[in-house]
């Protein structure tokens, strides 16, 4: 299943790969896949912008804006003015993320 | 004032003895009917909210210092799978404070993280449980695990798992080497089906707000509140609220890759319209003698159906966040617009009909 076309934050640059594949490893959507020794973004529009290629990249070869995609926290984050946020539990007793 | 977590002790079936250390609590890899409760209760309840297990270091069958070591959350559904796909095997289980949420979710928010990593690691002694230095972390958990900072702080290697627990037996028996398959995250109709529960919960919880606006809206004249009135008027518009329900909270998670266009706003729409349209040919245009009540149902209902539908981007695998951000870019000042002008009608047609206007 692919969500919108063309929309994701995720940014590459192929100079600072080392070709470890750690991307390769950790992403859901088989967004990276290796071609001579090097990532490359294969299926872009994948991307579900979880950030965990970026936060085990060592070479700081990818960046992307991270963070839940999820409508009910992103309109919680408009009405408080900070971040997205589903924030279970604790004070507001919300029902999401099991 | 905060939600008590109830800690479940897991079932221990014994005490296991690690160098080093206190004893530590063997769990089976069955489940029990309270088990299988549990997991119904989750599904369909804000009972997961309080479902926990006691952080900390487990084992299950007879695992050595040679013994693989696994990483979940203290959710007990999560730690209830991750031991039930471990029948057989022996194995540690590191089990991270993340306040009882799944490990994926957990991660986004940086509780299964590596600072808690770490710190685990540290507190259950594991330099001591096992020789060797690997540790499994399922793949979400890649999402707040840092592998390099955990190898520096602690000599401990990460190895990223499969994404679901019930590849782990084939993942061992290939030498920790993943096939691409198990790299990927799926979402099939059977996974999104146990999720609808949760979205038809929280939107039945507005239902009632809205069914009260309606019957008063319907029900109000000059000199009070007609109770016929409310009734025979506002039912159209509770049966059109429920379905509003049905179809964004049930219809369109189910039969998601099946609705035409990606947008969930869109898709919700289309299924709200679909059934106002089916809905309709059941109510004589007589009925309100009026067109005005219809249109208005036209407006809302379907757009109605469109927000509950876009409340399942929060439990999709694959829906990004900025793609969610452009939906309600283009969805909110819609919703608002179009929920005044459904208003405004209905206010029209209650003028005509005490011949104001």
């Amino acid at each position: 299943m692919k969500y919108l076309v063309d929309v994701v934050t995720l940014e590459f640059f192929q100079e600072k790969c080392t070709g470890c594949g750690r991307c390769i490893e950790v992403c859901p959507h088989g967004v990276f896949l290796l071609r001579d020794k090097k990532a490359f973004v294969a299926d872009r529009d994948r991307c579900m912008e979880c950030g965990a290629c970026a936060n085990n990249c060592e070479f700081g070869a990818i960046k992307v804006n991270s963070g839940v995609g999820c409508a009910a926290a992103i309109i919680n984050g408009m009405i408080t003015g900070g971040p997205p946020s589903c924030d279970c539990g604790e004070q507001s007793g919300s029902d999401c993320c099991g | 004032m905060g939600i008590e977590k109830l800690s479940f002790l897991p079932r221990a079936v014994g005490v296991k003895k690690a160098a080093g250390q206190p004893a530590v609590s063997k769990v089976s890899s069955e489940w029990t009917w309270k088990d299988r409760l549990g997991e119904i209760k989750c599904r369909i309840s804000s009972f997961r909210m309080r479902y926990t297990v006691r952080p900390g270091l487990y084992a299950v069958g007879e695992p050595s210092v040679e013994s693989d070591v696994f990483v979940t959350a203290n959710y007990k559904l999560s730690f209830d799978i991750l031991r039930r796909e471990l029948k057989g095997l022996n194995v540690w289980i590191i089990v991270l404070d993340t306040k009882g949420i799944n490990v994926w979710c957990a991660a986004g928010k940086g509780t299964f993280g590596t600072n808690e990593l770490i710190s685990r690691i540290n507190e259950t002694n594991l330099h001591n449980v096992v020789t060797h230095r690997r540790i499994i972390i399922p793949q979400l958990g890649a999402v707040g695990v840092n592998a390099r900072i955990v190898q520096q702080r602690t000599g401990f290697r990460v190895y990223f798992g499969p994404v679901y627990a019930k590849d782990i037996p084939a993942y061992i028996r290939a030498g920790h080497v993943k096939t691409p398959e198990m790299r990927l995250a799926r979402f099939n109709m059977l996974d999104r089906l146990v999720l609808t529960p949760m979205e038809i919960n929280p939107a039945m919880k507005k239902f009632p707000l809205f069914a009260l606006i309606a019957l008063v809206l319907f029900g109000l004249q000059p000199s009070g509140i007609l109770f016929k009135d409310a009734w025979e008027g506002g039912m159209p518009f509770l049966i059109f609220g429920l379905m509003a329900v049905f179809t964004g909270a049930f219809i369109t998670p189910l039969l998601l890759p099946f609705i035409p266009f990606r947008s969930f706003a869109v898709k919700g729409w289309l299924t709200g319209m679909i059934a106002v349209f089916v809905l309709m040919k059941g109510i004589e245009l007589w009925y309100y003698k009026s067109l005005l009540p219809l249109a208005a149902a036209y407006i809302f209902f379907p757009l109605a159906s469109s927000y509950i539908a876009l409340q399942f981007t929060g439990s999709t695998t694959f829906t990004s966040m900025s793609g969610v951000k452009k939906e309600l870019k283009i969805g909110v000042p819609v919703y608002l617009t179009a929920t005044a002008l459904s208003l405004l009608i209905l206010i029209i047609y209650k003028l005509s009909q005490w011949r104001v206007i």
